[in-house]
């Protein structure tokens, strides 16, 4: 699972977003160069991803999720997806692992036209999504690279324990580092990595500032079609660096003067008059990602909370990376990802956010490929309806197999779940 | 079949069409002791035993479950173990027992881990995570602290504690059914017409709902009723290894056909947890030591384990080497990720070894075999004509 604010589509002008692409094409073409300056790729996930440590040995990232969701937004990925389909991959399992291998069986060509160069070394960092193991086992098949293994043991308690804790640090010692010190040829760099760290803290602490802004009312931003904006730098290839810490100091800069100026967020059409105020679940559909969002801005529903912004990790109740324990803080983060969460623990999330949120109520798009997210979501529903008394809605779509975006059925669903919404309101309801 | 045969075959179907868990019921009353469900694949069943726990495998409704409630909870391109499972729950099916362990098998056993949280706050549930780093010191130290809380956990609950010497017997007791399978496996693949495959599933069916001592005794009596079955002679069938059925149980009426449809079923995936180490465990020693370090060193290549050095589809081969079969039938549940996932990689090393294969899928609850008879029948055919 992922997010991707490199492919959103150009619907918004603040300086920040300007920014935003700026980086990423310049990470692009610094991975297109690769092959000639002899810069080392590694292949990752987002959850639980290990950026500082990747860049304190002057790797570079590749996300594949990332690849997929852009091809997605591209509109490639159909034409992807049925290539691995035709190649004996079920149509049955997740549509991203699909797309990222039709993606590479058609030359690889990542969102700037430029080939992506092949992996010097598979990072499977494997937190909240048993996916991820067999995508990268696939990926060794296909590449021949090595891979580092990074086991995340799940929060089935919900919480980390200390032998959790002593778990990933240890193979982030014995493994991953080593692993890591063989491919760029450099030595760990405690330090180093420390210093990252520092920088990635200043940036969560920007990137929470402007998720809870979403509190004020008429909230400032939209914490799911925007918010896939907002997480990009620090999901991504940039947590660590000073390039994500003046995004996030500049993003933060726009979001207070339109909280100032009394103005609601900036949709594919312009702004957004708010009437209504949600919490989503799930991650977005990419293949019809604009069409999708206007059928929010055009009933006036602002998503003011969701949990697709905390997959790559969640910072919002409290954790920040932490330079004094470095791989210690790095086992947590990993461990603390959204979908790492157990179901009762992404209750109690999702309820606080209806409540501190201000929320009408909970609104989950079940996404086809993603059994991480999806099972349990139904029930998730109503938990979260029982304990905030806020009504529950459901749509369905994928994430990026335009198959299963069934346009005029999730806008009827959602035309009625808010008119449910409205009846209560009416009713004096607690909506 | 003889009236042995027939009486052990029917015995054992029976339990396994309790869903009710009537022989759970029967053992709570004379011991008043746990019992523990567990989700397929693996969890340590020597642990449970060893503090006087029964262990009892949940393999989902089959296709004897009408599901009311369990749709309510699942989307539709979700597999159906959970909703039936859940249904279950729900039912009171389960209501004999005291807790549920849902080992580490896929995100949709792990989120079933919290929905059982919510739905049955009282009970023992606990998420059994396992390693997939093999190392003693890494892995091994992670599993073994996993051990060490699920015992505190069922002792917490009323179990006795965790005792070395028990765990040591129950480590002995769980080598002798191993044997016993192991033993039934061997002669199903050199004589399949002994032991068909149909019957073989019943009996791991049912060993998994009553005490260990019961299902080794069935299955010693079995054993001997297959054998002396001489009226049992060897047909012209193909020899079929069948893999990706290894957590939603097909339903029996599949395994039928595919036996119906001219296949030997001479190695395959279902009940996998007497047969997911290769060997016995160490009866002495550290008996948690021996858990872990079976787990680690000895644990079947299952999809749901990560295959590191290793290349992928290596470990079926031999068992296609091992068992002798001639095709492989990739028979996977529905929307099961780790099964289909692994599918094109394994479909690699099978092709690349010139052996031939088919693909279907299918659900615990479907009814209808046609197609499936006719592809396997057609495979098997395929197969006959070009050993010829
Ligand atoms: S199953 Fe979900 S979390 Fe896993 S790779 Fe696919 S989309 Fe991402
Ligand atoms: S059938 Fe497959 S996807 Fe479904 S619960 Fe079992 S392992 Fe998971």
């Amino acid at each position: 699972m992922t997010t991707p604010a490199e492919a959103v589509p150009e619907v918004r002008k603040d300086g920040s977003q300007h920014k935003q692409k700026q980086m990423i094409a310049d990470h692009f073409s610094r991975l297109a160069r690769a092959p000639r300056t002899g810069d080392k790729c590694v292949y990752t996930f987002v959850p639980g991803n290990l950026t500082e440590l990747l860049l304190s040995f002057d790797l570079l990232p590749v996300l594949p999720e990332i690849n997929a969701l852009q091809s997605g937004m591209r509109g490639k990925s159909r034409e992807y997806i049925s290539l691995a389909e035709k190649q004996g991959h079920s149509e049955d399992v997740c549509t991203y692992v699909k797309c990222d291998l039709g993606m590479m069986k058609s030359g690889n060509v990542g969102p700037t036209g430029e080939k992506i160069p092949d992996p010097d070394l598979l990072l499977l960092s494997y937190t909240g999504c048993f996916t991820f193991m067999k995508w990268f086992e696939i990926l060794r098949q296909e590449y021949g690279a090595p891979v580092a293994m990074l086991h995340v043991p799940y929060q089935g308690d919900g919480e980390i324990t200390a032998a959790m804790r002593d778990y990933v640090v240890e193979q982030l010692r014995r493994n991953v580092i080593p692993a890591l010190e063989r491919v760029s040829g450099k030595s760990y760099d405690e330090d180093r990595l420390s210093e990252l760290l520092a920088r990635s803290a200043r940036a969560e602490d920007d990137l929470v500032w402007v998720l809870e802004s979403a509190k004020n009312r008429p909230s400032p931003i939209d914490a799911y079609f925007g918010g896939v904006y907002y997480i990009g730098p620090i999901f991504t290839a940039f947590r660590g660096t000073d390039e994500a810490i003046d995004y996030y100091r500049e993003l933060r800069a726009e979001v207070e003067q339109r909280l100032a100026d009394g103005r609601g967020p900036l949709a594919p059409d312009g702004e957004i008059e708010e009437r209504f105020r949600l919490v989503v679940e799930g991650p977005p559909n990419w293949t019809s990602f604009r069409e999708f969002w206007r059928m929010f801005a055009d009933e006036g529903a602002v998503v003011v909370a969701s949990s697709y912004t905390k997959v790559g990790g969640v910072y919002d109740t409290g954790f920040r990376h932490d330079p004094a324990r470095p791989l210690e803080s790095l086992a947590d983060y990993c461990m603390g990802c959204y979908t790492n969460l157990n179901l009762p623990r992404r209750v109690e999330l999702l309820s606080r956010y209806v409540v501190d949120y201000g929320a009408d109520g909970l609104l989950v798009n079940s996404v086809k490929s993603c059994n991480s997210f999806s099972a349990g979501q139904l029930m998730i529903l109503r938990e979260v309806e029982n304990r905030t008394g806020a009504p529950g809605g459901f749509i369905e779509s994928d994430l990026v197999d335009p198959r299963y975006f069934a346009a005029s059925n999730i806008k009827n669903r959602l035309e009625s779940y808010l008119q449910m919404i409205d009846q209560k309101r009416q009713a004096g309801g607690t909506a | 079949m003889t009236g042995e045969l027939e009486l052990v075959v029917a015995e054992a179907e029976e339990l396994f069409r309790d869903l009710r868990l009537g022989a759970v019921r029967r053992w709570k009353e004379e011991t008043g002791g746990l019992a523990v469900g567990y989700m397929p694949i693996y969890v340590p069943l020597e642990l449970f035993h060893a503090q006087g726990v029964m262990p009892v495998g949940i393999f989902g409704g089959g296709d004897q479950l009408e599901i009311i409630r369990g749709d309510a909870y699942y989307q539709s391109y979700i597999c159906h173990i959970p909703r039936s499972t859940i249904e279950l729950g729900l039912n009171g099916a389960f209501d004999c027992l005291d807790g549920m362990v849902f080992p580490a098998i896929c995100d949709v056993v792990r989120n079933l881990s919290g929905m059982w949280k919510l739905q049955f706050p009282d009970r023992l549930v606990r998420y059994l995570d396992v390693p997939q780093n093999f190392d003693p010191e890494v892995g091994g130290r992670f599993y073994r602290a996993e051990l060490e809380s699920l015992a505190a956990e069922l002792a917490a609950r009323g179990a006795a504690s965790y005792d070395a010497s028990r765990l040591r017997e129950s480590i002995a007791v769980y080598n002798e059914l191993r044997g016993r399978v192991r033993d039934l496996y061997d002669l199903r693949r050199r004589e399949p017409w002994k032991v068909p495959t149909h019957e073989l599933y019943v009996l791991l069916r049912a060993s998994v709902v009553q005490p260990v001592e019961a299902s080794i005794r069935l299955l010693d009596r079995y054993r001997e009723a297959a054998l002396a079955a001489d009226e049992r002679r060897p047909m012209d069938q193909a020899r079929v290894l069948v893999t990706g059925s290894f957590c939603e149980q097909p339903p029996l009426g599949l395994i039928r056909t595919l036996e119906r449809s001219g296949c030997y079923v001479v190695d395959d995936d279902f009940v996998q947890i007497h047969r997911w180490m290769e060997c016995d465990l160490p009866t002495g020693g550290d008996p948690l030591a021996s858990l872990v370090d079976a787990f680690l060193a000895d644990s079947v290549a299952s999809p749901v384990r990560y295959i590191g050095e290793e290349t992928k589809g290596r470990a079926l081969l031999e068992r296609v080497e091992r068992s002798g079969a001639e095709g492989v039938l990739f028979c996977a549940p529905s929307f099961c990720d780790p099964a289909l996932l692994d599918q094109p990689m394994i479909v690699a090393a099978v092709e690349a070894a010139g052996i031939p294969w088919t693909a279907f899928k299918y659900a615990e609850n479907n009814g209808q075999f046609q197609v499936i008879r006719e592809q396997a029948g057609t495979f098997s055919d395929s197969i006959k004509l070009w050993s010829d």
